[in-house]
C-alpha cells in the first residue's frame, strides 16, 4: 500500500526521559548554533507521561546539565529525600534495619528527590514543545523502515481503525511513514522495535543476555499523621525469599499525603507458580509497610518491566541510520536502582553526536560509531562500570552474600575490582517445569491493604479500543496449550500483572487460552518471560493502554 | 453557510477521578484531559456538513484557559477551518458559557451551531438549550441524524419515548448525541496542518458578557459505598427487616 510520508531530520521513538532529553538537546544545539533542525517525538500513550511508571528517586545530575535552571522553570522536583532506611525482612512480621555503614554507597540518596517520573516527563514534554520539537502523542511507531542498503530510514506509525480480523473499518487511517536522517529509539525496556533492531543488526553479539525485573507500584493517599514527606524505605527478604525469588520493595513518601509503594521482582525466578502481583500484595501486610498504609486509600496502580543487566548486557547502540538509547538499550544503574538520569544522559549524548554529524554531513543513514566513544568517555559509562558486578553478584550469590559482595565492591573498592562477572543465561530460560516446582497458594486479598488483579488494573485507567486486532501476537497458536500449559502450567496466567492471559476449561472440553488484550499495561513481561518466547508484544492502536496519573 | 461548533476540555473519559479531600471539587491536578466525547461528535458532524458541500466554513470555539487550545487544535486537525479561544476561567456555568457563545455566534453570523449534548464532567445538558433560548432560534437537542435542506435542517432526536423528527428553520442550535456519528481519527499530516490554521484568542471581557456565577458549590462527595445485600429466607423475615431495619413500613 502506498502510504503518505513526512520528513524530519531526526525522529525520536518514545516520549520518556531518554527520548525527550535527546529531542530537547537537539533543539537546544540547533537554536544555539542558528541551524535548522526538525525533530519529532512519537509517543504511543494518549499523552506524554501516560505510560511512564517508575518509583522514583531521581538523581538530578543529567537534569542539571540539560536545564541548569530547572528549579526556576518549575520542574516537578518537590520532595527532597530526607531519610533513607534499608531493611531486611526476615519474616511476615520481622524486620532488621541495615545500619547505614553496611549499605552500599550507591544506595545513599542525599541530594536526590522523590518524584513522579510521569509528571517529570510531562514537564520535559512541555519544554520540548517550547523548543520547537513536534510531539505526537497517540501515535505508536509500528515498524522500522529500511532503505535499499538496509539502513534505517525512519519508522511507520500504526494503522488506525482496523477491526478484530484486521480489516479496515469505516474510519480507517493507514499509518504514515516518517523519514529521518537519524532515528533514535527510546521505547524503554524491551521496546519492540529495539528488540527487532538488536536482532537484525546483531547488536548483542558480544554481550550477555539482557536481564529484567518486573516493577509493580501503587500510590496511596494516607492520613496526615502517617505521612513523612522525604522518607525513603527499601527492603529485601520477605516475601520474595519464601519463593526463592530475588528483588526488593520500596516505599517513598511524596508530597500531598501520597505514598508510593512497590516491589521489583527479578524475572530470573525459577518457580512457574510464582505470581509477582500476589507477592506484592502480600508485602503490604508487613508491619513495616502496613503502619504507613493503614487507613489510607489506594489511588493508582501500575506495572512495568525494567532492564537491569547493566554494562554486561548493554548491546552496541549505534547502527546505520539510528541509535538505541535509554532503557531500550539498557542504561539503568541497577546498584542504585535508578535509570532516569542515565536514560536522560544517554539521550543527551546521542543528541550531541547526531547534531555534530548532521551539521558536517547531512546524509541520511550514517552509522554513528562515535556514539560509542562519547558514551565511553562520559560519567554515564563510569557510573555503569563501577556498579557492573552488582547484578551478576546478586544472581550468582543470592541476596545476602551478593549484597555483602556488593558492599565490598562498591564501598571499599569503589567498583575497581579487576574482574567482571558475567551472567549469560536469559531470564526466560530459568523456569523450572511445573512438576519440579512447589505450588504456591497465595492468601486472598483482604480488600483493605491487598486487592485483586482486576480492581488494580481498574486504577491504571487502562483502556483499548475493543474492536481492533489483538496486539499480543502468538508466533505459534499451538504452543501455549501444547507446551506452556503441560510443562510450565502456562505461567502467563501468573506473571502478567494485568490478568491478560487466562486458560479456561469448560467441563469436558479442551482448555482454551483467552487473551484479554484490553487489560494490557504495556509492561512487556510476557514478551520477556514466556519460556517458549512465543509471545510477541506489538503496539496496539494509538492512545490505548494505561493512563497513569502521576506515576 | 457557516457552522460554529463548541468544544470543551474535560477529564479524559478513561480516568477514574477522585473527590478532593476538602470536598470542594474533583482532583484534576496531573489528570489527563481531552476533548469532551460529545463535542468530538459535534465537530465530526460539522466537518461532514462542510465535506458534503452544505457548509462553507466550520469555526470551532472553546471557552476556558489557554490549555483549551489543545482541544481546539484537535478540532482543527479533524477538519475545522478556524478556531476561537475565549479566554476566561475554566469553571464557568452553562448559562455563562451560553452567553459567551451567543456573542461569538452573533459575531460570526453562523447559520448552524453544533454542541455536544452534555459534558462528561458536569453532565448538565443545559448549554445548548440555553444558547438557543438566548439566540431566540430553533433548537434540536440529542440529534442522532442531521440533514440540511434549503434554509432548514431536519433533525432526528433521541427522546425518552423513541425518535422524534423535526424540521427547523435556520438559524438553529443542535446538540449531538452518541449515535450521530463515529468521529474520525486525526491523522499526523492533518495535525501538522492544524498548527498553521488560525486560532484567535479573545479575552472574555471584550465580549461584555456577565459571567458571574449564579450557583455556589456547597460540597462534593463520592457516591456512597454499595452496601452488601442481605438474603432473607422467608416473607416473614423480609417484612420484619423492612419494618425494623430499613424502616420503610
Amino acid at each position: 500500500m502506498q502510504r503518505e510520508s513526512m520528513e524530519f531530520d531526526v525522529v525520536v521513538v518514545g516520549g520518556g526521559p531518554a527520548g525527550l532529553s535527546a529531542a530537547i538537546k537537539l533543539r537546544q544545539l540547533a537554536v544555539q548554533n542558528g541551524v535548522e533542525l526538525s525533530v519529532c517525538v512519537l509517543e504511543k500513550g494518549a499523552e506524554v507521561g501516560a505510560h511512564i511508571m517508575s518509583g522514583a528517586i531521581f538523581e538530578p545530575r543529567a537534569l542539571d546539565e540539560l536545564f541548569p535552571d530547572w528549579a526556576g522553570m518549575k520542574a516537578p522536583l518537590h520532595t527532597p529525600v530526607e531519610s533513607d532506611e534499608i531493611y531486611y525482612l526476615n519474616s511476615a512480621r520481622g524486620a532488621v534495619r541495615v545500619p547505614d555503614l553496611f549499605v552500599p554507597a550507591t544506595m545513599h540518596n542525599q541530594g536526590n528527590y522523590i518524584v513522579s517520573l510521569g509528571n517529570l516527563c510531562r514537564w520535559l514534554g512541555e519544554q520540548a514543545e517550547r523548543l520547537g520539537v513536534e510531539v505526537f502523542p497517540g501515535f505508536p511507531a509500528a515498524d522500522v523502515l529500511y532503505d535499499e542498503q538496509g539502513r534505517v530510514k525512519g519508522v511507520v506509525t500504526a494503522d488506525m481503525g482496523l477491526d478484530k480480523q484486521g480489516k479496515p473499518k469505516d474510519g480507517f487511517v493507514p499509518g504514515i511513514e516518517l523519514h529521518a536522517k537519524q532515528t533514535l529509539f527510546a521505547e524503554g525496556c524491551r521496546g519492540h522495535l529495539g528488540k527487532s533492531l538488536i536482532q537484525r543488526f546483531n547488536l548483542d553479539a558480544e554481550v550477555d543476555a539482557q536481564h529484567y525485573g518486573l516493577g509493580i507500584k501503587e500510590i496511596w493517599e494516607v492520613p496526615e499523621f502517617q505521612h513523612r514527606p522525604g522518607l525513603v524505605v527499601h527492603s529485601t527478604g520477605w516475601p520474595l525469599k519464601e519463593a526463592k525469588a530475588q528483588g526488593g520493595a520500596f516505599m517513598y513518601h511524596l508530597e500531598d499525603r501520597q505514598v508510593v509503594v512497590g516491589q521489583v521482582l527479578d524475572l530470573n525466578y525459577a518457580n512457574p507458580y510464582l505470581s509477582p502481583f500476589d507477592e506484592f500484595q502480600q508485602l503490604k501486610h508487613h508491619p513495616l509497610f502496613a503502619e504507613y498504609l493503614s487507613g489510607g486509600k489506594r489511588i493508582s496502580y501500575g506495572a512495568r518491566a525494567i532492564a537491569k543487566g547493566g554494562l554486561q548486557s548493554l548491546p552496541r547502540m549505534h547502527f546505520p541510520g539510528g541509535l538505541l538509547i535509554g532503557c531500550d538499550a539498557g542504561t539503568l544503574n541497577f546498584a542504585k536502582i535508578k535509570g532516569s538520569h542515565t536514560a536522560m544522559k544517554s539521550g543527551m549524548l546521542a543528541a550531541e553526536v547526531v547534531f555534530e554529524s548532521l551539521r558536517d554531513n547531512p546524509e541520511p543513514g550514517l552509522d554513528l560509531a562515535n556514539y560509542a566513544n562519547q558514551f565511553r568517555q562520559s560519567w554515564l559509562y563510569e557510573e555503569l562500570y563501577q556498579q557492573r558486578n552488582f547484578g551478576p553478584a546478586m544472581h550468582r550469590f543470592g541476596n545476602l552474600v551478593g549484597a555483602a559482595y556488593a558492599w565490598l565492591d562498591l564501598n571499599l573498592f569503589k567498583g575497581r575490582l579487576p574482574w567482571t562477572l558475567s551472567d549469560p543465561a536469559p531470564d526466560h530460560d530459568r523456569l523450572l517445569p511445573a512438576r519440579q516446582a512447589a505450588r504456591i497458594e497465595y492468601p486472598k486479598p483482604d480488600g483493605v491493604l491487598s486487592f485483586d488483579k482486576l480492581s488494580s488494573v481498574f486504577l491504571s485507567n487502562t483502556n483499548h479500543e475493543e474492536d481492533q486486532p489483538c496486539h499480543l501476537t502468538l508466533l505459534s497458536s499451538v504452543v501455549p496449550l501444547a507446551v506452556n500449559l503441560p510443562i510450565y502450567a502456562e505461567p502467563a496466567q501468573r506473571y502478567c500483572p494485568a490478568g491478560v492471559y487466562e486458560v479456561l476449561q469448560e467441563k469436558g472440553a479442551e482448555p482454551v487460552l483467552q487473551i484479554n488484550a484490553q487489560n494490557c499495561l504495556h509492561c512487556k513481561t510476557c514478551d520477556i518471560k514466556d519460556p517458549s518466547q512465543n509471545i510477541l508484544w506489538r503496539p496496539p492502536e494509538g492512545g490505548g493502554g494505561p493512563s497513569y496519573t502521576s506515576m | 453557510m457557516k457552522v460554529v461548533v463548541a468544544v470543551k476540555r474535560v477529564a479524559d473519559a478513561n480516568v477514574k477521578v477522585r473527590v478532593k479531600s476538602d470536598g470542594t471539587g474533583v482532583e484534576l491536578g496531573n489528570v489527563k484531559m481531552a476533548i469532551n466525547p460529545f463535542c468530538e461528535i459535534a465537530v465530526e458532524a460539522a466537518v461532514r456538513l462542510k465535506e458534503s458541500g452544505k457548509a462553507s466554513e466550520v469555526v470551532a470555539v472553546s471557552v476556558g484557559t489557554d490549555a483549551s487550545q489543545e482541544q481546539l487544535r484537535t478540532a482543527l486537525a479533524m477538519g475545522a477551518d478556524r478556531a476561537i479561544l475565549v479566554k476566561g476561567a475554566d469553571t464557568l456555568e452553562p448559562l455563562a458559557v451560553a452567553k459567551v457563545l451567543k456573542a461569538i455566534v452573533q459575531r460570526e453570523a453562523a447559520d448552524i451551531v453544533v454542541l455536544g449534548k452534555q459534558s462528561i464532567d458536569g453532565d448538565n445538558n443545559q448549554t445548548g438549550q440555553m444558547l438557543s433560548a438566548l439566540l431566540d432560534c430553533a433548537q434540536g437537542a440529542f440529534a442522532s441524524s442531521i440533514e440540511v435542506g434549503d434554509g432548514n435542517v431536519t433533525v432526528t432526536r433521541e427522546v425518552d419515548g423513541g425518535l422524534e423528527t423535526l424540521q427547523l428553520t435556520l438559524p438553529a442550535v443542535l446538540t449531538a448525541d452518541l449515535r450521530l456519528n463515529e468521529p474520525r481519527y486525526a491523522s499526523l499530516p492533518n495535525i501538522m496542518k492544524a498548527k498553521k490554521k488560525p486560532l484567535d484568542v479573545v479575552a472574555i471581557e471584550e465580549l461584555g458578557v456577565d459571567v458571574s456565577p449564579r450557583l455556589t458549590v456547597l460540597k462534593v462527595v463520592e457516591p456512597a459505598e454499595r452496601q452488601a445485600g442481605k438474603r432473607v429466607s422467608s416473607v416473614k423475615e423480609l417484612v420484619e427487616k423492612l419494618r425494623n431495619e430499613a424502616g420503610v413500613i
